[in-house]
């Protein structure tokens, strides 16, 4: 299913439109883009996530960081170009190993290319795939009772079963999981699990847990992946299954919850393709750590600063999470996910998600 | 204890001394005549030969070559030798001056010299006899076609007396020379350091030497001369009579020809008019007429009282010889090469008095480069060329460093007082007739308001300098970044746009005065050296001062109007007071021996204007810094030169 590209350079032509016309005009050129921090993000009521706020930032030749970002941007926008028009596509990393080539342009860091053209996706409200350019990370892994198809790199469909035709690690997401690629057929599963650690999901896998509570199981890896909450935003609003997600008991894990709900600081941009904002959030809680009494470490002087930055992330007002967040900073402690092994290996899957999905309206009696 | 215990402790004392030999008199003091220890002892030494070879070479207008070689530093025992190329010593003078104790100060001689400083090159042999019980070997030559005469000689301690041991006559390669040759009881491993550090330094301030150092192993640390000229003769002055004591003034009194007081004052004394003489004994209710042979002491102290109650015209400076701005910056340059400083500051005061005496205060900074720079800063301190490396602590130098608030300029120092930290030297040259030392050690220089305030405003001046070279390298910086913007980055724009829109590249001019904003002034100095082509000079007809073969300083200077509208400004280029101004282009409204100015008439948008100058007379490096000031045009708008304040 080939691809119109000639949007994308109609917008991305407007970029260098602007910037040459301000020249032209003898204006020093500028490119004004929306903020993009913490405090510039404000919840969209209609998309029901978080979105950048109105607070816009310009970028103008007149410093000179500023005037580097331009060219950089300039080299940039040329590069796509050049792309869409040989058909080829590259990763961010192979476009910063193309930018050493940029002469004045050239990034200093992989990260501020990265984030460089995440700003052209913030300008021109295309996205990256749009742009040719695709992530180095592999997709997470996903097991659970559903058919997906997916257009293999040969342009044949393949169906895939995700319990039966896929192993114990389960199916790769890969990083398209647009509709040009990937295609949901039948699903038969009450709710969907993300799950922030590999050796908890592989537990839950070992366990049956899938099969004994008719649950998909996804693997987060960390900060999940753009195409895995776009895996999990889809499977959601497709085949309307809740989302829940499992991590471990600390401020870092909560904002892995936060990007799956709401959307990420860097990508608010997208957060209506990329955010679940009906998602819930499992555990385990400050609360669990009293209730189960859990093995537990003690807050870092870095996990207190988090805690307290999170209190006045516009993401965490919710009661639940100012209630738990002060809970855990009076606590001072935190725990993990395989904390829960202190009562068995199976104490997971025979007590505590039973008892929480129970508790959550989840299972069915 | 009682003042009147300490008075009879000393009459005691007083009439012991009467009957003590030199021996003893040396092993009561020599912790005051810096033979305390075996460490000491070795820098004492080291520094009575070297001061006395220095000495005897300026004195006969000779570039000194001082050579210092230590040897078999086996079981705390070191053999010294010192050698140099001055005039020599007649053969009947070397047991006097080696063999005397205290010999040879010459009464009343009020001029600058290194001798004030020590007790005497003959407290080394001294002390070479006393610890180790051999005798001092001198050898030295007076002419060129004659032989030299080396004499082994002892002191005969009751006597004071040089007992000559053994005299020869040999060949020696020197045209003319002194080498002596002592054994004392030193410690080398610890006395290295401040051999080595006195040495370094002596060369820093004595840039006309060449001082060899050679250590028992071999090594040869040599410290090259820099400066071809010797300083200026220091001229004797008689005494200025607010710097006399009372028992000096009866002394005088006791051995002049003049049998009046009114001629006495008048020829015994500097600064004394006939108007002075008269007022002066007036004051002190004394006949003119009076034989000063004849004075009581309460006549005495009436005249002392008077000279002071009278105002009496300062001595006259040319007593002194300080070492210059330009030479100190040079001089300094050349020692600290290993560090590679950012910069280098000197200032210079002008010679004034302190009771009667004259003095003058020269500093210096040296800044950045290798220097660590949380430590506190290095102090240099010299007296008449002269290092001094201990009792730092106790010098009037450092009470006014300490007492200058350095954090505005850039150095770290908790609640504004004492010795700042940071990556710097601070270098204080005193001269004067008379050092206030604190004690006989000659260490210190005491706490006297006028030199503290001298040196304060030395060191206040230098500070200014040093912070607006960091100002002016922040500027520097800034501007740079924005150049490159304009130059580079800003045209790579407008060409990648004009690509991608395949359109023609836009004109960026008018961009570039609105990035810009600014009237950009640049400057490069080159140097360039000369054979004998005669430099023209504006400043002096003559032009003798130029050497054949020196170096020219070309400093070109490039005002760039990046201001939407056209800029009418003067600009003045600062210069050094000893430079000759050779071609200036374009023409100057005015040449001065501070700086040269000119008018610049109206520079329109986007187009510049080159200025040049030369300068004679230096050394090449001497003038590494273009200090340029503008007027009539508002400073924020330029970036490059400051606003003139005035002269």
């Amino acid at each position: 299913m080939p691809k119109d590209f000639t949007k994308v350079i109609k917008k991305i032509d407007t970029i260098a439109s602007k910037v040459y016309d301000d020249l032209d005009n003898s204006n020093v050129p500028n490119l004004k883009l929306p903020t993009r921090t913490k405090t510039n993000i404000k919840f969209d009521e209609n998309l029901n996530v978080w979105k950048y706020g109105g607070n816009t930032t310009e970028r103008s030749a007149k410093s000179l960081d500023g005037a580097y970002m331009m060219l950089r941007t300039m080299y940039m926008v040329d590069f796509i170009k050049d792309m869409i028009k040989a058909n080829k596509s590259s990763t961010l990393r192979e476009m910063y190993y193309i930018s050493e080539g940029w002469d004045l342009a050239k990034f200093h860091s992989q990260p501020e290319s990265d984030s460089l053209a995440e700003d052209l996706e913030v300008i021109t409200s295309c996205m990256r795939e749009d742009f040719k350019l695709r992530p180095e990370e592999d997709g997470a892994r996903v097991i659970g009772n559903f058919v997906l198809e997916e257009m293999t790199r040969n342009k044949t469909k393949k169906k895939i079963h995700c319990q039966d035709d896929v192993g114990d690690s389960g199916y790769t997401i890969p990083y398209n999981v647009e509709p040009e690629k990937i295609t949901f057929k039948s699903a038969d599963a009450d709710f969907l699990i993300a799950i922030e650690t590999g050796g908890m999901f592989d537990r839950l896998v070992e366990n049956g847990f899938d099969k004994k509570y008719r649950a998909i199981l996804v693997h987060l890896k960390g900060q999940p992946a753009r195409s895995t909450r776009r895996f999990i935003k889809r499977i959601h609003n497709e085949k309307k299954l809740p989302v829940l997600v499992f991590t471990d008991c600390d401020p870092w894990s909560y904002r892995i919850f936060g990007s799956v709900a709401y959307g990420a600081i860097k990508t608010a941009h997208i957060s209506e393709y990329l955010a679940t904002p009906e998602a819930q959030y499992l555990g385990v809680t400050p609360s669990d750590i009293e209730n189960y009494k859990l093995p537990t470490d003690n807050l870092t002087k870095e996990d207190i600063h988090a805690l307290k930055s999170e209190l006045s992330d516009p993401r965490f007002q919710e009661r639940f999470w100012k209630h738990e967040i002060k809970l855990q900073l009076s606590l001072g402690k935190k725990s993990e996910q395989q904390a829960l092994a202190k009562y068995g290996l199976d104490y997971v899957t025979d007590t505590y998600l039973p008892e929480k999905l129970s508790e959550m309206g989840m299972l069915k009696k | 204890m009682l003042l009147s215990e300490v008075e009879s402790i000393a009459h005691k004392l007083a009439k012991q001394q009467k009957e003590i030999s030199v021996a003893e008199f040396f092993e009561r003091n020599k912790h005051i005549l810096g033979f305390g220890n075996p460490t000491r002892a070795l820098l004492t030494s080291v520094k009575e030969g070297v001061d006395n070879g220095l000495d005897a070479c300026e004195e006969s207008g000779i570039l000194p070559d001082i050579y210092v070689e230590i040897k078999n530093h086996e079981d705390g025992e070191c053999k010294l030798i010192i050698e140099d190329n001055g005039p020599g010593i007649i053969k009947k003078q070397i047991k006097h001056i080696y063999g005397r104790l205290l010999y040879g100060s010459r009464f009343h001689a009020i001029r600058q010299s290194r001798g004030q400083q020590g007790i005497g090159i003959s407290a080394v042999v001294l002390y070479s006899q006393l610890t180790t019980g051999k005798h001092a070997k001198i050898t030295s030559k007076i002419q060129e076609n004659r032989p030299a005469n080396v004499i082994e000689l002892a002191i005969d301690t009751n006597k004071n007396r040089a007992e000559v041991i053994s005299r020869e006559i040999i060949h020696w390669e020197k045209t003319t020379g002194t080498r002596i040759e002592v054994s004392i009881i030193a410690d080398y491993k610890r006395g290295k350091r401040f051999v080595y550090e006195y040495l370094q330094s002596t060369s820093i301030v004595n840039p006309h030497a060449k001082i060899i150092f050679k250590e028992p192993d071999g090594t040869e640390h040599i410290f090259e001369r820099i400066l071809d000229n010797l300083p200026r003769k220091s001229v004797e002055i008689k005494p200025h009579p607010q710097g006399i004591e009372l028992g000096t003034l009866i002394k005088i009194a006791k051995n002049t020809k003049s049998r009046k007081l009114s001629s006495f004052l008048k020829t015994e004394f500097s600064s004394m008019g006939d108007r002075t003489t008269n007022a002066v004994c007036e004051k002190a209710n004394l006949e003119k007429g009076l034989d000063p042979k004849k004075m009581s002491r309460e006549e005495f102290l009436a005249l002392h009282k008077a000279f002071k109650k009278i105002k009496i015209m300062a001595p006259s400076t040319d007593c002194l010889s300080p070492i210059g701005e330009t030479i100190i910056k040079r001089s300094l340059k050349h020692e600290t090469q290993e560090i590679s400083p950012e910069f280098i500051y000197t200032a210079s005061r002008p010679a004034t008095v302190y009771s009667g005496s004259p003095f003058q205060i020269e500093v210096g900074i040296v800044y950045g480069g290798s220097l660590p720079k949380d430590k506190p800063v290095k102090l240099l301190r010299f007296a008449n060329r002269v290092p001094l490396l201990y009792q730092q602590g106790d010098c009037v130098s450092t009470t006014a460093i300490s007492s200058i608030d350095w954090r505005r300029y850039g150095f770290d120092q908790p609640s504004g007082k004492g010795i700042p930290s940071g990556p710097a030297i601070f270098l204080t040259h005193v001269s004067s007739t008379l050092i206030p030392f604190t004690s006989e050690s000659k260490e210190a220089i005491a706490d006297i308001n006028e030199i503290e305030s001298e040196i304060k405003l030395a060191f206040r001046e230098c500070a200014r300098k040093v912070q607006s070279h960091i100002h002016k390298e922040v500027k520097r910086v800034k501007t740079r970044e924005k150049f490159d913007l304009i130059t580079k980055i800003l045209p790579e724009i407008a060409k990648k746009s004009a690509d991608m829109l395949n359109k023609p590249v836009p004109s960026l001019d008018s961009v570039i005065t609105k990035i810009m904003d600014v009237v950009w002034i640049e400057d490069v100095i080159e140097y360039e050296k000369t054979s004998t082509k005669p430099i023209q000079s504006t400043l002096f007809e003559d032009g003798s001062e130029n050497k054949s073969g020196g170096w020219i300083t070309k400093s070109t200077v490039l005002v760039v109007n990046y201001k939407n509208t056209p800029q009418k400004f003067n600009l003045y280029a600062l210069i050094p007071e000893d430079a000759v101004v050779g071609n200036v282009a374009p023409k100057p409204v005015k040449i001065t021996n501070h700086y040269i100015k000119w008018n610049l008439e109206k520079i329109d948008p986007a187009n510049k204007v080159d200025i040049s100058f030369e300068l004679a007379g230096l050394d090449k490096e001497d003038f590494d810094e273009n200090d340029l000031y503008i007027e009539n045009i508002n400073a924020a708008y330029v970036i490059g030169a400051d606003k003139w304040e005035g002269e």
